[in-house]
This record gives structure tokens, C-alpha cells and sequence, in this order.
């Protein structure tokens, strides 16, 4: 019976045999709950008791609540200076790592420390960093040199790049990781054609390295963006006392549903802002995707 | 193996040393420079974790690097924690069996979403993809229902169950096995093995560095993890690290250094799980240098 | 006296009752659930084998969780059916289980309300709604004023401050700045994020000659000219030529134990974290009176309520649980182990408690002390540091400020109160 399939059949039911397993996977471990989470956007739910139907009026009062909007901002906001400058940094380390000899695995393990160490107390010692005098390191040097304080973290302005900073430098080592991988992964021929070509190092960098790196750069634009568009952690616990403040300022969508779900119990309205967040999520990948397909 | 090594140090060293090394030296030294202080910078952070571990309470709101009077109390406390060893293997379990489950599965849909053409090959991988828009968060009450209907409330499995394959490492298999050349698998196929065998033998080992890196990260994101296991958990015996180490903070006080020595401790799996794998995302060079 | 004799009896009665009741059935097992901390779990483990001990058929099962990430573990729970039959809150939050249905009243025959009335502190009927208790504290809190000794030695202080005026005067001999004006050792710590805001709410704004709230708790009236005047004292307390600065040391309480400030407001529960650090020597003492010795303060607890998964015998079972450990006898245990005020007068206003010189002055507080009927107590926290941050961030005017945070306060009220009628 295999036998008489074209080879295009025999490639269709492989593929489907290898999904199998996962398809099933991930239909009940995720897109379950996934649907749920939609139709509970419609509904009133305190997580006991019924749930009440109430149409859109969620999604009206999200509409309408002036949080939100300041929430939304700085979801962008984390994303547009996030991405952007944690993909350069990488591949700057990436790059320059991947020459390097001497002391090479020391280096390299160096740059990832930060993303194995535990967000929660990493974010204590750069909350700890940013403070005022007499404790804060920062600011303690600004005094030394007569340079007057900055408000890291009290200020509505400088609280978001401050807790931005903490969130780039966790994601250092992953990216750089990846970034390597992807440079290793180009077969060593080009580059020696291009020497011996006599080709210039930036030549070589934009018209060999980088295009041939586009499925690691696809990868890493694609996930940093979904990383830093669902940022929690770095706020959550560099904020404690203040969720996302200074005045909502630094508080990202994520931790607005984690406050509605488990702070207020409003289930609905938690889920009407997942959707959203999952609308927003699914637009900005695609619209990547597409725009880094291969040509 | 070995013999690949070869070719590539010596196409590398014949050219490389003669005609790059004199020119590049001065900018090779400089981009070392740079890196190692950047580096160096990089973990002062975690050079602070370590500081704070060694302090006792009274001094950890001082910014001086060294401890007035460094000492081993805090690792003393938390090792001598009876639940501290309980903790540290339930996460070890499941952290490993997660990574095992999501090279395989994960490679394996990578694979299949990238060299095989079938309908619905597009709709499977941005469905696959979505799920990386779901904050956890919402995910925990559904999983936390379906966990007491299956009687998983308070288990291994329950604990490691969502984790099992991953957007994450389907997306990132996809993109490399993108840099696997077609004519190795067609080659294959004419050799007249079967898809099964042509995954495993020819493309997963192409893509070591790649999976190298998913053990990684997957190690980790499993070790790091603290909202699912804290509320699937109940018992004292279940709790993974990051849970049984957050008791340390109470309503009263955080005992800081406490948390940085967890966190200290707590990281030293990851790293030997880090030293173990980053020699595959070397060794992967040697592979993709060879088919040129 | 005669009334709580009274009482005794009825419940003994009672007890008894379903103690005959009981034998007939089966043991049962109701779960406990409360957050961890070290001297809690110990006292809940002597109060359960003591209740044990008298009840054969019933067995307790405690389990204890983070305390930070107490609440999402109870929400994820109980839902489901498988929290816990009993469950310790925070008092604040009694609202948000109330309205998310995940406790049930106390049922008034064991509970009856005019008797809890009668016996319990004033300020816990906040947990009563019509004529049913909803959740009953065991221990109590209180704010009360902390200080430094070594600094007050230093700085040539004799005792810490009677009255707001003395507070001020002492806070600025405590005050050190370094060249550039920066403070690097508050005269007092500041910040809505601890215990400042219930000190303003139910402290100053009263000691200014205002009412916080009006028809229980219903109406925002901090927006008064009491108000105002409380709100611009405390706000002049961070103000330039202050006597601490909001956010310093990044928490009121670090500030304090790094011996990096002289003065600090916090309730008992942190004695014992105090005492455990190095170095440092404290004392405590009342907070501080107006001109005219009016004093106020804020009373806190941690109630147990019976969660609305417990049912049929478990719920019997569940009752009894509660109506033991809120007796005299847990009370006292409460105290010895934890060292938290006992919630009913007769049990922790004896001649020994009121003068010790550690739980004196929060049991003299006591006194003086009501308790801000929240409906969510995180939210309305939010909106007195918001107020603050208004104020010190952006420049807006205090009395604006004021207005806008009683404005939204009172929204938050009326949303509550609305959905739930």
C-alpha cells in the first residue's frame, strides 16, 4: 500500500505521522486552554461561580480605561528599544567572540552567567544598583564626581529604560548563543573564497555573514520581539512594591493581566486583555516573518 | 570525527595565520579587549549575587563589594535545610526529562515543518508559533483543572506536563534545520533509508549546535520556573527550587542574602549543563565547514 | 464579665452538641491552609493537636505556601474544589474572596454576632456584614513608632516623640544630608508602599480633625480640609527641608534596619524580623499624639474564614476548627508563640501585656485603632502611592492630587458596592 504512494503522498503521510503526537499535544495543552481564555473575554467570571455572559463589554471597558492605553505605550515601548538594541549588542559579541581564541570559552560563559542566574534576585541587586545614595552604586559614583543624582527608578520618564536595561542584559547571553550557532553554521568555504578573492572585512560581513545568518536572524527577531512584548519578570520583581509604577509608567500588559486575574479576580477582563495581547503578538510575528522571507 | 577536525585546522591554519594575522592583530586585540571588559562588566551583577551571599543581614544595604567579614553561614543554612535536597532533585528530574522530551519533539516537528511539503505546513507552524502568545499566566487555571481531573495535582508530571514540547524550540529547530542542504536528505533517500532514519542519522546531527543550545535553554527555562509549579504543587516534597527557595522571603522581611545564596547554588547546575553543551555548538562548526 | 461567662456556656453547649453528633460519623479530614512563616506554623501545630485531642473525629491538615505568592495560590485553588475547608486572609481581602465567592459566612447559631461584638476588639466587626461574621481573627496588629536608640544617643536625644511637633523636631536632629543636599540618614522613614498609608488614612487624617471614610466606609471623605491639612503635613515630611525622602533605601523598612534612619512606622509583625537583625537597637513606642494628645491608629489582622468548597460534615467539622481557634486558649498560645495581640480584650489587655515594654505600645494602640473596611486593599493602596507619586513626580498640587485620588477611591467604592447589590 506505502509503496504505491507518489512521493508526495509518501512526504504527506510522514509528515503527518512525525506531528501526530504532537498535534494532540498541543490541541489539548494549548489551544484548549488558549479558547478558553477567548470565551471567558466574553463572559463575567470571578473564577468560583457562574460565568455571565456580557458580550464586549470587556473589551469596551479596556477600550476605555485610560491605564490601558499607558500600558499599551510601554508594551511598544519595550519592544521598539528592546529589540532593536539587544540584536545589535549580540551580534557585536557574537561576531567578535566567534574570532576570538584566547580565553574564548571563559569569555563566552561570561556573557551567558546573566541569563542562568534567578531573575528575582538579579532584579533585586539591580534595583539595588539603581537606588539613591548612600546605597545605590550609580548614583553613588554620580556624587563622586560631583555629577548631580539621576531617579532611576523614581521618575516616570527614566523607570522604563532603567527596568529595560536589566531585561536586555538577561537575554544577552541566549542571543549571543544563538548568534553563535548561526555564525558556526556557515560553511567556512565562503570565507575562504573570500580571502582569497581579497574581499573587505565588511564586505565580507554584509554580503556573506549576514545574509547566510537569516534564519538565526528570522529566529532571534521574531522571538526577542514576542520576549520583550510579553516582558513580566524584570518589572514584576523590580517594581514589588509598586507594581509597574512609577504612576503605571513602567507596567507592561502582561502584568496588568496578571493583576486583573489574581489581584481583582476579573477573569474576563484578564482574558479580554490576553486576546488583545495575543492579536498584537500574532500581527507584529507575521508581519516579520514576512518581511524577512526569503526573497 | 577526528579526521574532520583535521581538515578544518589545517585549511584554517595554512590561511588564516599567513595572510589575517599580521593585518588583524592589532584589531583582533582590541576586539578582545573589548569583549573581555564588557564581559567582565557583564557579570559584576552576579559578582554582587555572590557578595551579598557571603554578608550577614545587617551589612547587605552596603555598597561595598567586599563583606565586612565574609562568611559561609547562609550556604550553611540553606544546605543544612533538610527540603533544600528534595527541592534541588525534583527540579533536577524534571528539568532533565523536559529537556530530553523537547530535543526529540521539537527537532522532530522542526524538522517535519521544515523539509517536508504537505498541506497545512504553514497553518501548523503559525499555530504552533501562537502559542508563544498565551502568557502563562492565563494558561494556569485551565491546566490546573485539567491536572485535577487527570489526578496530576501535586506531581512530577503535573509539574512537567505543559512543558514537554515548546514553541520555542519547534521555531528554533525550524531555522536550522533551514541551513541542512536538501541534497543530503535526497541522497539519503536514494541510499533508500526511511524518513525516520534520514532525520535522526543525517539532519539531527547537522544541527548540534542548535540543538546544544535548545538543551540549554530548555534546561534552564525548566530550572528558572516559578508560577506553574507553585500552583500545581502542594506539598512541601513536591516543591521545585525557585519555589521551595522563594519561602525564604516572608511577610515581614526578605532575608536577601538567603535569596542570593539560593540563587548562587542554584545556578551551578545550570552551568555545568552550559559547559557540557556549548563544546557541541564548536564542534557543530566542524560538520557545516565540511560540506563545502 | 457575666456576659462572656454567658457565652462560654452557649458555646460549650453547642460544642457538645455536635461533639455527640460527630462520634456517630466517620472521622473527618478538613484541610487548613495558611502562609508560611516559621512561628505561625509552629503555633497552628500546637493549636491543631490540642484540637485534635479534643475532637477524636476530626483531623486537620495544614499545608503552608510563600507568602508572596499566597493569594494566586488560594485564587487557583479554591475554584476547583480543591483548596482548602479553612483558610487564613489578610482582613484586607476579605472583600475580593467575598465577591469572588470563595468563602461563606459564619453560620450565626456558633457565631453569634452580637456576641463577637461584645468580645472582640471594636475594629474586627469590619468582618461583619448584616448579622453574620464573615471571618474571625485570632491575634490582632497595630502600628506603632520604632527608633533607633544608637542614633537617638547619637544626636543627643533623650526619648522619642510625645507629639507630630516633637516627631518633627527629633526627625531633623536625626537628618543628615551629604554636600549636594542628598539625605543619607532619614530623620524618618516615608513611603506609601509600607504602613504610611494606613497611618494617614486612619491616623492622621483623624488626628487633623477629619473622618477618612462615612457611612461605613462607603464615601471617601479624606477629601476635607482635615484631609488636606494631613496629607500636607505628611507630604512636608518628604519635602526638601524634611525630615526623610520617599523612596530612600528603596523600602521604609531596609532603611530602617540598616540603621540608615532614626524613625519608622510598621506594624508588630515586624518585631520579630528587627530583632533578628545585627547590630541593631530599637525601641517602640506609641505613635505620636497632636498638640492636643489626640491619637489614632490602624489595626490590622489575619482573619481565618471557611472557604466555600467546605461542605456537609467537613463544613461541621470546619466550624468547630474555627470556633477553636479563636477561643481564649488559642489566643493566648498565638501570643506566647508568635507574639501577635490577642483579638479579644479580656485575653490581651491585661495589666502585663499593656506595659511590656515591646507589646505595650501597640496594645495601648489598640485602643485608639480602627480598621479601614477595604474593598481591595492592593487597589487602594495603588491610589495613595499614586497620590504621592503625582505629587513628588509630576508636580501636581496636592490638593488636586488629594481630589483625584478621593475620586478614584470613591469609583473603586462604588463599583464594589454596586456589582454587589
Amino acid at each position: 500500500m506505502y509503496k504505491r504512494l507518489s512521493i508526495r503522498q509518501k512526504q504527506i503521510t510522514w509528515a503527518w505521522a512525525f506531528l501526530a503526537i504532537p498535534v494532540i499535544f498541543y490541541v489539548v495543552i494549548r489551544f484548549y486552554p488558549t479558547g478558553n481564555a477567548m470565551l471567558i473575554s466574553f463572559q463575567e467570571w470571578n473564577l468560583l461561580g457562574d460565568r455571565a455572559w456580557i458580550g464586549l463589554a470587556n473589551y469596551a471597558k479596556l477600550w476605555n480605561d485610560p491605564v490601558f492605553w499607558q500600558v499599551f505605550r510601554n508594551t511598544f515601548v519595550y519592544l521598539l528599544l528592546g529589540t532593536p538594541i539587544s540584536l545589535v549588542l549580540s551580534f557585536f559579541v557574537a561576531y567578535h567572540l566567534d574570532k576570538i581564541r584566547f580565553m574564548h570559552g571563559f569569555i563566552r560563559m561570561l556573557y551567558f552567567l546573566p541569563f542562568m542566574t534567578s531573575a528575582v534576585a538579579m532584579a533585586w541587586v539591580w534595583r539595588w544598583l539603581y537606588q539613591p545614595v548612600p546605597i545605590g552604586l550609580f548614583n553613588n559614583t554620580l556624587a563622586e564626581f560631583g555629577i548631580p543624582q539621576i531617579d532611576f527608578l523614581r521618575s516616570t520618564t527614566n523607570a522604563l529604560p532603567a527596568i529595560l536595561a536589566p531585561a536586555v542584559w538577561a537575554g544577552l547571553g541566549f542571543q549571543i548563543i544563538i548568534f553563535m550557532a548561526g555564525l558556526r553554521a556557515i560553511p567556512q568555504s565562503y570565507y575562504e573564497a573570500a580571502h582569497i578573492d581579497g574581499v573587505s572585512k565588511w564586505t565580507v560581513l554584509f554580503e556573506i555573514t549576514i545574509p547566510l545568518l537569516r534564519p538565526t536572524v528570522v529566529f532571534l527577531t521574531v522571538f526577542s520581539s514576542i520576549g520583550f512584548l510579553r516582558i513580566f519578570d524584570q518589572v514584576y520583581n523590580m517594581t514589588t512594591n509598586d507594581p509597574g509604577g512609577p504612576l503605571n509608567s513602567t507596567k507592561p500588559m502582561v502584568l496588568m493581566i496578571y493583576q486583573s486575574a489574581f489581584t481583582d479576580f476579573e477573569m474576563g477582563y484578564a482574558a479580554a486583555q490576553t486576546v488583545v495581547l495575543f492579536v498584537i503578538l500574532l500581527l507584529v510575528s507575521l508581519l516579520q516573518l514576512y518581511l524577512l522571507r526569503d526573497r | 570525527m577526528a579526521a574532520f577536525d583535521g581538515v578544518q585546522a589545517s585549511s584554517e591554519s595554512v590561511f588564516e595565520r599567513r595572510v589575517t594575522r599580521r593585518k588583524a592583530s592589532l584589531a583582533q586585540s582590541m576586539s578582545w579587549s573589548i569583549l573581555f571588559f564588557g564581559g567582565i562588566l557583564t557579570v559584576m551583577p552576579i559578582v554582587y549575587m555572590i557578595s551579598t551571599s557571603l554578608k550577614w543581614p545587617h551589612e547587605i544595604y552596603d555598597v561595598s563589594l567586599i563583606p565586612e567579614e565574609p562568611h559561609l553561614e547562609n550556604y550553611t543554612f540553606v544546605l543544612e535545610d533538610g527540603r533544600f535536597y528534595g527541592w534541588f532533585v525534583n527540579s533536577l528530574v524534571i528539568a532533565t526529562i523536559t529537556t530530553i522530551s523537547n530535543v526529540i519533539f521539537d527537532s522532530l516537528v522542526g524538522y517535519t515543518l521544515c523539509k517536508f511539503r504537505f498541506p497545512g505546513r504553514y497553518v501548523v507552524f503559525i499555530a504552533i508559533l501562537s502559542t508563544l502568545m498565551i502568557p502563562t499566566e492565563m494558561l494556569v487555571i485551565p491546566w490546573y483543572l485539567m491536572s485535577q481531573s487527570f489526578g496530576w495535582l501535586d506531581t512530577h508530571w503535573g509539574i512537567m506536563f505543559p512543558g514537554l514540547m515548546t514553541a520555542f524550540g519547534t521555531f528554533l529547530m525550524k531555522q536550522f534545520f533551514e541551513t541542512v542542504p536538501d541534497d543530503f536528505i535526497e541522497a539519503a533517500r536514494v541510499d533508500g533509508q526511511n524518513e525516520l532514519q534520514i532525520w535522526w542519522s543525517v539532519a539531527m546531527p547537522l544541527v548540534k549546535p542548535a540543538l546544544a543550545a535548545l538543551a540549554i535553554f530548555v534546561f534552564l527555562g525548566n530550572w528558572t520556573a516559578f508560577i506553574w509549579p507553585l500552583i500545581v504543587t502542594n506539598s512541601w516534597e513536591m516543591y521545585t527550587l525557585p519555589v521551595g527557595l522563594s519561602t525564604f522571603a516572608d511577610e515581614a522581611d526578605v532575608a536577601w542574602e538567603l535569596v542570593m545564596t539560593g540563587a548562587a547554588i542554584s545556578t551551578i547546575p545550570t552551568l555545568i549543563v552550559f559547559l557540557i553543551f556549548q563544546r557541541f555548538i564548536i564542534r557543530g562548526v566542524v560538520m557545516a565547514g565540511l560540506k563545502g | 464579665m457575666c456576659f462572656n461567662r454567658f457565652r462560654a456556656i452557649a458555646l460549650a453547649t453547642a460544642t457538645g452538641t455536635l461533639a455527640t453528633f460527630s462520634t456517630e460519623t466517620n472521622a473527618v479530614e478538613i484541610e487548613y491552609w495558611q502562609y508560611f512563616f516559621d512561628a505561625r506554623v509552629t503555633a497552628m501545630e500546637q493549636l491543631i493537636e490540642k484540637f485534635e485531642t479534643a475532637n477524636p473525629g476530626i483531623t486537620v491538615r495544614m499545608t503552608h505556601f510563600p507568602y508572596a505568592d499566597y493569594r494566586t495560590k488560594v485564587a487557583a485553588a479554591i475554584p476547583s474544589g480543591e483548596g482548602p475547608d479553612v483558610v487564613q486572609l489578610f482582613y484586607g481581602w476579605l472583600n475580593d474572596y467575598k465577591a469572588a465567592s470563595l468563602i461563606q459566612p459564619l453560620p450565626s447559631s456558633e457565631f453569634p454576632s452580637d456576641s463577637i461584638d461584645a468580645a472582640f476588639f471594636p475594629m474586627v466587626s469590619a468582618m461583619r456584614e448584616g448579622d453574620s461574621y464573615w471571618a474571625l481573627p485570632t491575634a490582632v496588629r497595630s502600628l506603632a513608632l520604632f527608633y533607633n536608640t544608637r542614633l537617638f544617643k547619637d544626636a543627643g536625644i533623650e526619648g522619642p516623640p510625645e507629639t507630630l511637633d516633637e516627631l518633627v523636631e527629633i526627625g531633623r536632629k536625626l537628618t543628615k544630608r551629604d554636600g549636594a543636599g542628598n539625605i543619607i540618614q532619614a530623620g524618618l522613614t516615608l513611603g506609601m508602599t509600607a504602613q504610611d498609608h494606613h497611618w494617614f488614612r486612619e491616623g492622621l487624617v483623624r488626628q487633623f480633625g477629619g473622618e477618612p471614610y462615612l457611612d461605613d466606609y462607603r464615601t471617601v471623605n479624606y477629601n476635607s480640609e482635615a484631609g488636606l491639612k494631613a496629607m500636607e503635613f505628611y507630604l512636608g515630611l518628604g519635602a526638601e527641608d524634611g525630615i526623610g525622602a520617599f523612596g530612600f533605601m528603596d523600602e521604609p523598612q531596609a532603611a530602617f534596619k540598616a540603621g540608615r534612619a532614626g524613625m519608622h512606622i510598621d506594624g508588630s509583625f515586624r518585631i520579630g524580623s528587627l530583632n533578628k537583625t545585627r547590630g541593631l537597637k530599637w525601641g517602640v513606642t506609641e505613635l505620636p499624639a497632636t498638640a492636643d494628645g489626640i491619637r489614632s491608629n490602624y489595626s490590622s489582622y489575619w482573619v481565618n474564614a471557611i472557604t466555600s468548597k467546605a461542605d456537609g460534615e467537613k463544613y461541621d467539622a470546619a466550624v468547630r476548627f474555627m470556633q477553636y481557634i479563636t477561643s481564649d486558649e488559642a489566643m493566648q498560645i498565638w501570643l506566647d508563640v508568635v507574639g501577635e495581640l490577642p483579638a479579644k480584650p479580656s485575653v490581651g489587655l491585661t495589666e502585663a501585656n499593656a506595659n511590656d515594654q515591646i507589646f505595650g505600645p501597640f496594645i495601648r494602640g489598640l485602643e485608639y485603632a480602627n480598621t479601614t473596611k477595604f474593598v481591595n486593599e492592593s487597589a487602594q493602596r495603588q491610589i495613595m502611592i499614586d497620590l504621592v507619586e503625582r505629587v513628588n513626580l509630576q508636580g501636581v498640587s496636592i490638593k488636586d492630587a488629594l481630589a483625584e485620588a478621593a475620586a478614584a477611591e470613591q469609583k473603586l467604592l462604588d463599583e464594589y458596592h454596586t456589582s454587589k447589590n
